[in-house]
């Protein structure tokens, strides 16, 4: 086991569910109610000094309880070290704490894992669609969308805002009309 | 800079937000700063559109910004223009059919997002590539690095004016595309690597004509480019002191590559996890001092000079090993030998599984990174023991770079979107996927 592994467990003690460092990336499962709590730990304790959230998203385990897993991998500028710590959210109470009142790049990571699996992240402060659109329906990355699944056209997104609201399609110019 | 207003009761952030989140419209919240000494009329305020079609915004993004006069005060970055689904196309193809995805994330270095993608799958495999694969990755991948640079600074150079470097810098970057091209078979999504190795071998003559490139082509053309705007006035009135970022906030933000090293943070995952080969040959990080535009070129000018000065050493290394395999030596990955094929049933059908089924790495999950021309490039893979990816996550540096440029923008001028925009080099197939 690594110094890094052996420091965050013997750091955050009970709250590690459990550990493993297979293919050499240091990783723990924490509950998800101590995802803030947690990080902001690993972000203070001097010997980690996790200043940086490298990247954040989720997996859809789809045919186990608890259904979402969010993945957060932490970077040290300092020591460049690296750690993944992982949670267990359902699908009935998709929600977990947002990092984003400890790390600037958890805003747009944290928006994309929303648009992408629709897990939301108390906390948040701007929290809407990133990638797709707003009147986008479902969760592309989660495997029970379908990947062909079809998307009809939407209708206009500020009714009213045109000048002449009846005619949509005002079709070809009378050139000879009068001004 | 990036002066905000704390709204009333909100925790102490350790980074700077840059401004508070105000929802202007449906689906639209920007952040909107009060500058000091000002009273802030929001009547005087104007909103312009900028993006997506529009020249300068490279097609692909587009950004609401609220204008005082000529100063941004508010703005909102809306990326996605561009996303056709990597993620989940990805999960529905196997570890090789989705190597030509790889491609058009960053596609002015596609090869780095090509080696990104297969040393992950190595790396859920446990298993090295060959001494000589690893050696003609690195190679290939500081070519693309030249690539991906030359084209960054040339199209930023062309939006403030200087239509002359760009045309010095295109003309050599397609030099070095056709020349890829004649190993790899194609000019722009050349999909060179391979689970397990390299699509084609190098030949001596191929490294003699690169390093012709550059000595003929390449570094005169630098020298040029250097020549032209390195003390021009406009052009230091334009980068100097003009999207700044302070080291804290780029660390705070996850910016990484040129952007995070030009404030002088020196982290280059070529130095501090070396991948590759890169652990055998001796190169310089270039750092910058302000975290300014103009340090951003010329920490870029720089590792182009470090990636000609990495290909030259690892020159006679390749001629070294020439005969060599570029393919590891297993039937779980690596496609067996046509005669073999054709002659035994053994070797048919481990081709056929090969293709129709893909490579089944084991049960596991794995985060293999590159630095890529504009950052980190990390690929997260998790298998399931099929052939395709259960899930294949790619932390790509353009997005995340993006996240932090509201930072640089608010405070500024208008016209200063177009070289911050510019020295950010977002690529819109990697921030989109």
């Amino acid at each position: 086991m690594s110094a890094v592994l052996s420091r965050v467990i013997s750091g955050l003690g009970e709250a590690v569910l459990s550990h493993h460092d297979r293919l050499g990336d240091d990783t723990i499962v924490i509950e998800a109610s101590h995802r803030l709590s947690a990080s902001q730990w690993l972000m203070e304790d001097s010997e980690l000094q996790f200043d940086m959230l490298m990247d954040s998203t989720a997996v859809d385990w789809i045919d186990e309880e608890p259904r979402f897993e969010i993945v957060d991998h932490f970077f040290s500028t300092r020591f460049q070290h690296r750690l993944r710590v992982k949670c267990r959210v359902d699908e009935d109470e998709a929600r977990v704490p947002s990092l984003c009142s400890l790390y600037g790049s958890a805003n747009w990571m944290e928006r994309e894992t929303y648009d992408m699996y629709g897990i939301e992240f108390d906390g948040h402060p701007d929290l809407r669609r990133i990638l797709l659109y707003p009147e986008f329906k479902g969760f592309p990355l989660r495997k029970d969308y379908d990947k062909l699944e079809a998307h009809p056209l939407f209708e206009e997104r500020y009714p009213g805002t045109r000048e002449t609201d009846e005619v949509v399609h005002p079709g070809p110019r009378d050139l000879d009309a009068p001004k | 800079m990036s002066a905000g207003m704390p709204t009333e009761g909100s925790p102490t952030l350790p980074y700077t937000q840059g401004g508070e989140f105000v929802t202007v419209g449906e689906g639209l919240c920007i952040r909107r700063i009060y500058p000091e000494g000002e009273d802030s009329d929001l009547s005087a305020r104007t909103m312009i559109n900028i993006g997506p079609s529009h020249p300068a915004m490279h097609g692909t993004i587009r950004m609401v910004v609220e204008l005082d006069g000529e100063t941004i005060v508010g703005v909102d970055v809306i990326p996605g223009y561009l996303h056709r689904g990597f993620e989940k196309e990805c999960e529905h193809h196997t570890y090789h059919q989705a190597i030509p995805y790889t491609d058009r994330l960053n596609y002015c270095s596609p090869l780095i997002n090509n080696f990104g993608w297969v040393e992950t799958v190595e790396k859920l495999f446990e298993v090295e590539a060959t001494r000589r694969t690893q050696l003609i990755r690195t190679y290939m991948s500081e070519v693309s690095r030249i690539t991906d640079h030359l084209t960054c600074l040339g199209a930023a150079l062309m939006e403030l004016g200087a239509l002359t470097p760009f045309l010095y810098m295109i003309e050599v970057r397609d030099w070095l595309w056709e020349h890829i091209a004649n190993v790899s078979g194609a000019r722009l999504t050349q999909t060179y690597a391979r689970v397990g190795g390299l699509a084609r071998d190098v030949t001596d003559e191929w490294l003699d004509r690169c390093e012709h490139l550059y000595v003929e082509e390449l570094i005169p053309k630098l020298r040029d480019v250097h020549g032209l705007v390195d003390h021009n006035r406009i052009f230091i009135d334009r980068m100097r002191g003009v999207g700044v970022i302070s080291r804290e906030d780029a660390v705070s933000y996850g910016v990484t590559g040129p952007v995070l090293r030009s404030t002088g943070v020196g982290l280059d995952v070529r130095k501090y996890a070396p991948y590759s080969a890169y652990g055998d040959v001796s190169f310089e990080v270039p750092i910058g001092k302000y975290g300014d535009n103009y340090d951003r070129y010329f920490v870029r000018m720089r590792e182009m000079e470090e990636s000609i000065r990495i290909c030259r050493q690892l020159d006679p290394m390749i001629r070294a090993t020439n005969g060599e395999p570029i393919v590891v030596d297993d039937a779980r990955m690596t496609l067996p030998d046509k005669k073999e094929v054709y002659s035994n049933i053994e070797a048919l059908m481990n081709h056929f599984k090969l293709i129709m089924e893909g490579p089944r790495p084991p049960k596991g999950e794995a985060y293999h990174a590159v630095e890529g021309a504009n950052g980190e490039l990390g690929f997260y893979l998790v298998s399931d023991g099929t052939g395709l990816p259960y899930k294949a996550r790619c932390r790509p540096p353009s997005f995340v770079n993006m996240g932090a440029i509201h930072l640089m923008l608010l405070g500024s001028q208008v016209a200063d979107i177009v070289p911050v925009f510019g020295q950010i080099n977002m690529i819109g197939g990697e921030c989109d996927r």
